[in-house]
């Protein structure tokens, strides 16, 4: 128990280590609240050109444009994409690497929203799209007040996930010199000679986060669901 | 009022409609009726274009469609179309489903389109359910909202497709009801259905469409007392 005791003190207390953590986990949110509404709004933008391109001529281009972006993010690993957007991307010294970190995890996530959220759309009866359409709505309102809430309302659980792993995967932003949770629980660890002890605390806090994020959206869930 | 001229439909390799030419007139409440797959429904779509024609013209209160696909949304607002699965929207509430398109495209306030939802609600039968979403309905109900929500825009022209096909036996009265009314108010209409008490009671013409083509129309007296065309023949043999 002593053990575990003096452990602790040393990965928290002793020199304010605690100050480390608090300040990672601000750039951990700091990236992951950036990289999810950026994410959010390139998965809409880019399943709306997906599915709208699709069904007109002149338009299959952008439809092969948004296909080649979910193809080649879904096909690279993160690690790699992080460390060619810091390297070839922003090459000035000058940049802010949370924002560089923040625009790639965007980047990356608003391919699998994307294809969440095409999913979503094809969920929804096209009666609904008619519907909207013989009623004299355009196309971009009959998707605005008729199909997205609906299908947002079905991928909601699917989409909660998409954050979640977003989170925990920020943990590899270390790799381009942020010092986010990860990385400040490994600096931590340096320190005290014990790595082990901040890499649970670290890994704790991560669940904290996810947990808290897992009710949040169980609120939201239901909110929608009142209508059924 | 709806004109049609060589109206063709193809899916892939299937010629749905092989020039379908028609009108209908002011007024006039046209009931199509023919087996299946003989192409009503998609002739009915085809009026309000939320299925393409492969060929042909179709005019529409004077105003060729089929060349300005552009106006179309303003078009479709004259057109009312009520649909064999009713097509609500189930995310947004009886009178929500009712006001959206009257306040996203004429411009009506919250208040001025739900005092308008609530006329339309008492003239379905149905003003308590204002604030009920549609899967709190029963099918009956649903179709007569999905009706006043198309009113509500007031067209010059209602469009129905198979508008009892997917109701329970004791709903199909109510609707019907709901549809002679509007029929009696001088709605111009054009039903596709195989209620023949229906045709037989409303219509004042009848359209037997078989295999893509109209085969016979008439007047609904002549049209089941003396039926010309054997293909009809068979039908009505089968149906009455």
């Amino acid at each position: 128990m002593n053990i575990i005791g003096e452990k602790l003190y040393k990965a928290l207390i002793e020199e304010e280590r605690y100050l480390a953590y608090l300040e990672g986990l601000k750039i951990t949110i700091e990236i992951s609240l950036l990289a999810i509404l950026l994410g959010v709004v390139i998965g809409i933008l880019v399943a709306i050109i997906n599915v709208t391109a699709r069904e007109r001529k002149g338009l299959k281009w952008l439809s092969l444009v948004c296909s080649l972006y979910i193809n080649i993010i879904r096909g690279t690993p993160l690690m790699v994409q992080l460390l060619i957007f810091a390297n070839l991307i922003f090459v000035s010294r000058e940049n802010n690497e949370v924002v560089i970190g923040a625009v790639c995890f965007g980047i990356n996530s608003g391919a699998y929203v994307a294809e969440i959220i095409r999913a979503g759309i094809e969920s929804i009866d096209k009666g609904q799209t008619e519907a909207g359409r013989s009623l004299g709505l355009n196309g971009m309102q009959t998707m605005g007040y008729i199909v997205l809430p609906q299908a947002v309302k079905n991928i909601l659980p699917a989409l909660g996930n998409e954050f979640i792993v977003l989170i925990k995967e920020t943990s590899v932003a270390g790799v381009i010199a942020v010092t986010d949770l990860t990385k400040a629980a490994q600096y931590v660890g340096s320190r005290t000679w014990d790595i082990l002890t901040p890499l649970l605390i670290a890994a704790v806090i991560y669940l904290i986060i996810v947990l808290g994020l897992t009710k949040l959206l169980g609120v939201f869930e239901r909110r929608l669901g009142k209508s059924d | 009022m709806i004109r049609t001229k060589d109206l063709t439909k193809q899916f892939g390799r299937h010629l749905v409609l092989k020039g379908i030419n028609e009108h209908i007139k002011k007024g006039e409440k046209v009931v199509i009726i023919g087996p299946s797959g003989s192409g009503k429904s998609t002739f009915l779509r085809c009026l309000n274009l939320l299925e393409v024609p492969s060929s042909g013209t179709i005019w529409f209160e004077g105003k060729d469609i089929t060349a300005s696909l552009g106006d179309i949304n303003k078009l479709r607002q004259k057109m009312g179309m009520v649909f064999q699965q009713f097509n609500l929207f189930p995310h947004l509430s009886v009178t929500e489903n009712i006001t959206l398109a009257p306040r996203k495209l004429l411009g009506m306030s919250k208040e001025e389109a739900e005092e308008k939802a609530g006329i339309l609600l008492k003239r379905v039968g149905l003003p308590d359910k204002a604030k009920a979403y549609p899967g709190q309905l029963s099918g009956g109900q649903k179709q007569r909202i999905a009706i006043a929500r198309s009113l509500a825009m007031n067209p010059d022209v209602m469009l129905f497709d198979e508008p009892t096909s997917a109701l329970d036996p004791e709903m199909v009265g109510e609707v019907l009801e709901l549809m002679k009314e509007l029929a009696a108010e001088g709605m111009t209409m054009a039903v596709v259905t195989h209620e023949m008490g229906f045709a037989r009671e409303v219509a004042t013409r009848i359209l037997f469409m078989d295999e893509g083509q109209v085969k016979e129309t008439n007047e609904p007296k002549e049209f089941f007392e003396s039926p010309k065309d054997q293909r009809l023949r068979d039908f009505l043999s089968k149906v009455l």
